[in-house]
């Protein structure tokens, strides 16, 4: 086995120098019964070469993006990753070192970690972001249970629009805690109803969770929501699963949210069938003591210079163990490295181009489609790069229809949101071309004239 | 004549690099934008509304070149696997094979919408199918759930199941978990995340689990255990079956945190030890990267019983297809937005296939002799508590030391300069000032030797030249850094002119 430089000498003497005779002799300490006398049921080992072969046959048979054509988004983004962040990340200094218990030797992934909570404290206008979370999903139930902490309440009102993902994984955590949860039904225009929260929050509630922009694309009126929160302990929670948007959208501080979390997968991570991904948290200043995961500070050496560590980890597990604020231990952190990388080649310039893409091509398709006959934009709201539409026939053969020519046309809502019927909700970003578009507009026509007729 | 021994620990050049942000230039740009090929729309609208942000305060503008240097620079400061020895304990530091990280980036999964219609998807699912049904042939246990990501998540999914399940028994009362002292800080963390309460267990004299500790607990109440095995000291739990019959006897059920499976896989099956639950870090075990801190992935493995528990949705193989199973009424929910981390699983698959049955085996073995070679040289030179057979690590102390006026903190320090990595250090807490090293089995006698080596001459240096190793690092990038500055009046982003005073 490649991977294990023991010839059989070796063994013999170091068997030798701990005074056994045989392998076998290890394992002394387990009762005998219960040590395996068969091999494992498991497939026999493959060489280098078969196994790459194998992989990249079955590899072959998915429908990846490079060779379809996407227009798929509801919490995974296809965007363009520039060379350097996959160059730069395949660096062994930073994908095979441990967490960075010993600042001394781990300096580059501190750093880079510490850059890396700038830049979200940049992108979301909030001072405070921790060292990465799991997931969006993940980061949202954390993100309730910080507003929660800090409200001193236990209920909370999470938008209809929020992402099903998420809102089950909210939740999962939130239900095992007795924590209440009640759903903030959406108007015709897509958002979350605002009228709605006064009720909630006098009602005690302790955390508002919106998303925007939202599941169905549309942008929230996120300073209505602050605006409401004036006076109360109630807190606004805004998830951010296209990450992108914040290139060109109001950032969540600006707009008065008292927590923001979400998903960075756009910043330079490929979709990779669902993670894995960057979740994030950046919260106001006065909450870091109760903040969920790891925060890296800068700090002076004992010569002076420079440095950085993880600190204020009174918080975390492995001190206060049952009294932790959250039981995170390993996160994403080569994520949020890649995200560091992949904002630091975009730059505030290059992040508002593409996002200004991305709301051009959607917008693009979104009016093409809705001057075909049979296809209808129930939702108002304005949007980023996602939106809701309505197909003739069925969701399922509309698909069928479009995947059969190479295009994969969105996700089906039906089952999540039956209340708009026959819809899909569609994604454009930056790597969709003009011809693509088209296309999705072409075949689109096509099929009402077929399902029509 | 012996040869002297080259340590790898130099002081070779390293280059200074700012933070990226005091390198901006205005103006300055490192990509390269498509041009727009739809018609452009008229934002002024969405402008008038009040949607749009002026710009990204402080976010760096700098040029292609930069971005590579900057990062280059930086990564040249980690001190990582691929340089050599990393021996901490319990965090399994295992070779992570090349091949792995080829596999994940195929155009053909790390390309895939975790979306994609089903049909579309086959292999994606195949692959998480059979590294289920693979975790499970290993744990000897009935089913698997790959959606935690991370140790931690595995194990509040399992504890939530355990809660599921005592509430589909109509015993809401059974809600305490008990934990041994020397658990990971996470166990109890979990726990309470699922709602459970937490009681801890002393340990014996001889570091295991105490059977006498246990009785004041069987009780309606008990709706678990948490248990590490191999423990954090690295021994096999010897009372560990009759643990599991206690608790099961009580009606409780026994969960193992697998962080050490590595000393087991392919020799004993945890779920005939009567354990019902537990989590496999494939990130430790399975020889995916630990990338700085993550991403890693925590499956859970458990018996039949709890298998309606599992979150949704699963992967299944049915009438000739794979496919997710979202209809599971019992099952605790999700805990990702997707499927958990794929890329990872992906790793891990290809790593189980690399090594096949008698691969999985021969690398437990090596790993425990690796861990009882490390312990029998040194033993003689640093106090260890429990001198017995040891699994995949030993941890020892630093009482010898103490006499100089040393401590573990130190001995630590001094190993950077030598060119190898620390163990793990202050843990597990029942060791006062433990030093657990856990080699793996990739690494090979002589750079056991090595370090055994380093070892003694610090043991050494701290009779005679004890300011040597209190002061140490003096080779790393930096000298010791103060955290209690860090604490004090924390700085955790930049901004310009602020700096630790």
């Amino acid at each position: 086995m490649r991977y294990i430089p023991h010839t059989s000498d070796n063994r013999k003497e170091m068997l030798a120098a701990i005074g056994l005779t045989g392998v076998n002799e290890l394992f002394a300490d387990i009762p005998q019964r219960y040590i395996l006398d068969k091999p494992l049921r498991i497939e026999p080992a493959m060489s280098e070469p078969d196994l790459m072969r194998f992989l990249t046959a079955l590899s072959n048979q998915n429908a990846d993006v490079g060779r379809t054509v996407g227009f798929m988004g509801g919490g995974a983004y296809s965007h363009f990753i520039p060379s350097v962040v996959p160059s730069l990340m395949s660096r062994s200094e930073f994908v095979t070192a441990y967490t960075p218990y010993q600042p001394e030797i781990s300096q580059g992934t501190l750093q880079a970690i510490f850059e890396y909570q700038t830049m979200m404290t940049q992108m979301t206008g909030l001072p405070i972001s921790n060292a990465s979370l799991y997931d969006g999903a993940m980061a949202a139930a954390e993100s309730a249970l910080l507003a929660l902490r800090v409200s001193q309440k236990s209920r909370i009102a999470v938008s209809r629009a929020v992402n099903p993902g998420y809102r089950a994984t909210i939740e999962t955590y939130c239900r095992n805690q007795n924590i209440e949860i009640i759903e903030i039904p959406t108007g015709t225009d897509g958002g979350t109803q605002l009228d709605v929260c006064r009720g909630l929050i006098a009602d005690g509630v302790g955390c508002i969770v919106i998303q925007s922009p939202n599941y169905f694309g549309v942008i929230e009126d996120q300073t209505g929501f602050a605006a409401q929160n004036t006076g109360s302990s109630c807190q606004l929670v805004t998830i951010v699963t296209e990450a992108l948007s914040l290139g060109i959208l109001k950032s969540p501080g600006e707009c008065g949210a008292d927590i923001a979390c979400g998903e960075a997968q756009s910043f330079g991570l490929p979709v990779s069938f669902g993670g894995p991904y960057l979740g994030f948290l950046t919260c106001k200043e006065k909450y870091v003591r109760q903040a969920p995961g790891r925060l890296v500070g800068m700090t002076r050496d004992s010569e002076g210079r420079l440095g950085f560590v993880n600190t204020l980890s009174t918080r975390e597990q492995h001190i206060r163990r049952e009294k932790a604020t959250s039981n995170i231990c390993t996160n994403q952190a080569l994520c949020a490295v890649t995200a560091s990388v992949y904002l630091a080649t975009m730059g505030p310039e290059g992040l508002r181009q593409t996002a200004e893409l991305n709301l051009k091509k959607a917008h693009y398709l979104r009016s093409q489609l809705s001057q075909i006959t049979g296809y209808r934009l129930p939702l108002s709201g304005p949007i980023f790069n996602e939106f809701v539409l309505q197909v003739p026939g069925t969701v399922h053969q509309f698909q069928n229809f479009m995947t059969a020519h190479g295009v994969f046309p969105g996700i089906d809502l039906s089952q999540d949101y039956p209340e708009f019927g026959t819809a899909l909700l569609v994604c454009a970003t930056e790597v969709n071309t003009r011809e693509q578009l088209d296309r999705y507009v072409a075949l689109a026509q096509t099929y009402s004239k077929e399902a029509l007729s | 004549m012996k040869q002297i021994t080259q340590f790898p620990g130099t002081s070779g050049l390293i280059l200074e690099e700012p933070l990226i942000f005091e390198k901006s230039v205005k103006g300055r740009m490192a990509c390269s934008i498509p041009r727009n090929d739809v018609p452009e729309i008229d934002t002024s609208k969405l402008a008038a509304q009040g949607y749009f942000r002026s710009s990204i305060e402080g976010l760096p503008e700098v040029s292609e070149v930069d971005v590579v240097r900057h990062f280059l620079r930086l990564s040249t400061w980690n001190y990582s696997l691929d340089h050599g020895l990393y021996p901490l304990g319990s965090c399994t530091m295992k070779y992570n094979p090349k091949i792995n990280e080829v596999a994940a980036a195929i155009p053909g999964f790390a390309q895939l919408h975790p979306k994609t219609p089903e049909a579309f998807s086959q292999s994606a699912l195949r692959i998480m199918y059979e590294l289920q049904n693979d975790l499970a042939e290993i744990a000897g246990l009935d089913a698997v759930s790959l959606q935690p990501s991370a140790g931690a998540q595995g194990e509040l999914t399992g504890m939530l199941m355990i809660k599921a399940y005592h509430l589909s028994r109509n015993e809401p009362h059974r809600n305490l978990v008990l934990i041994p002292d020397s658990a990971h800080g996470t166990n109890p963390a979990s726990s309470v995340v699922a709602g459970l309460r937490t009681q801890t267990l002393p340990s014996g004299e001889d570091g295991c689990l105490n059977p006498e500790a246990l009785r004041p607990y069987l009780n309606q109440n008990l709706a678990g255990i948490m248990v590490t095995n191999p423990s954090t000291l690295g021994l096999f739990e010897k009372n560990f079956v009759e643990f599991s019959c206690r608790i099961h006897d009580a009606g409780g059920l026994v969960y193992m945190d697998g962080a050490n499976l590595n000393a087991m896989m392919g020799v004993v099956k945890p779920g005939d030890l009567g354990v019902d639950v537990m989590h496999i870090n494939l990130h430790k075990t399975f020889s995916t990267p630990h990338g700085g801190g993550g991403p890693g992935s925590g499956p859970v493995a458990v018996t039949r019983a709890l298998e309606p528990f599992l979150p949704v949705p699963r992967i299944v193989f049915r009438d000739g297809r794979y496919g997710l199973e979202w209809n599971h009424p019992q099952s605790i929910g999700k805990i990702h937005c997707f499927y958990g981390n794929f890329g990872i699983m992906l790793r891990a698959f290809t790593y189980i296939r690399s090594m096949g049955p008698d691969g999985i085996r021969e690398a437990c073995e090596n790993a425990v002799l690796n861990a009882n070679y490390i312990k029998e040289k040194l033993k003689t030179h640093f106090h260890i508590a429990h001198d017995r057979l040891c699994k995949h690590e030993c941890v020892f102390d630093d009482k010898y030391q103490q006499e100089f006026g040393i401590s573990t903190l130190d001995i630590a320090k001094r190993l950077m300069d030598y060119g190898f990595h620390p163990p793990t250090i202050y843990f597990p807490l029942i060791v006062k000032g433990a030093l657990m090293i856990e080699p793996t089995e990739t690494e090979s006698k002589e750079t056991l030797d090595q370090f055994i080596e380093a070892m003694i001459r610090i043991a050494e240096e701290c009779k005679n030249e004890p300011e040597l190793v209190k002061h140490a690092p003096v080779r790393a990038k930096r000298r010791r850094l103060d955290e209690t500055l860090a604490a004090r009046k924390p700085i955790l982003k930049w901004s310009p002119g602020i700096y630790p005073e």
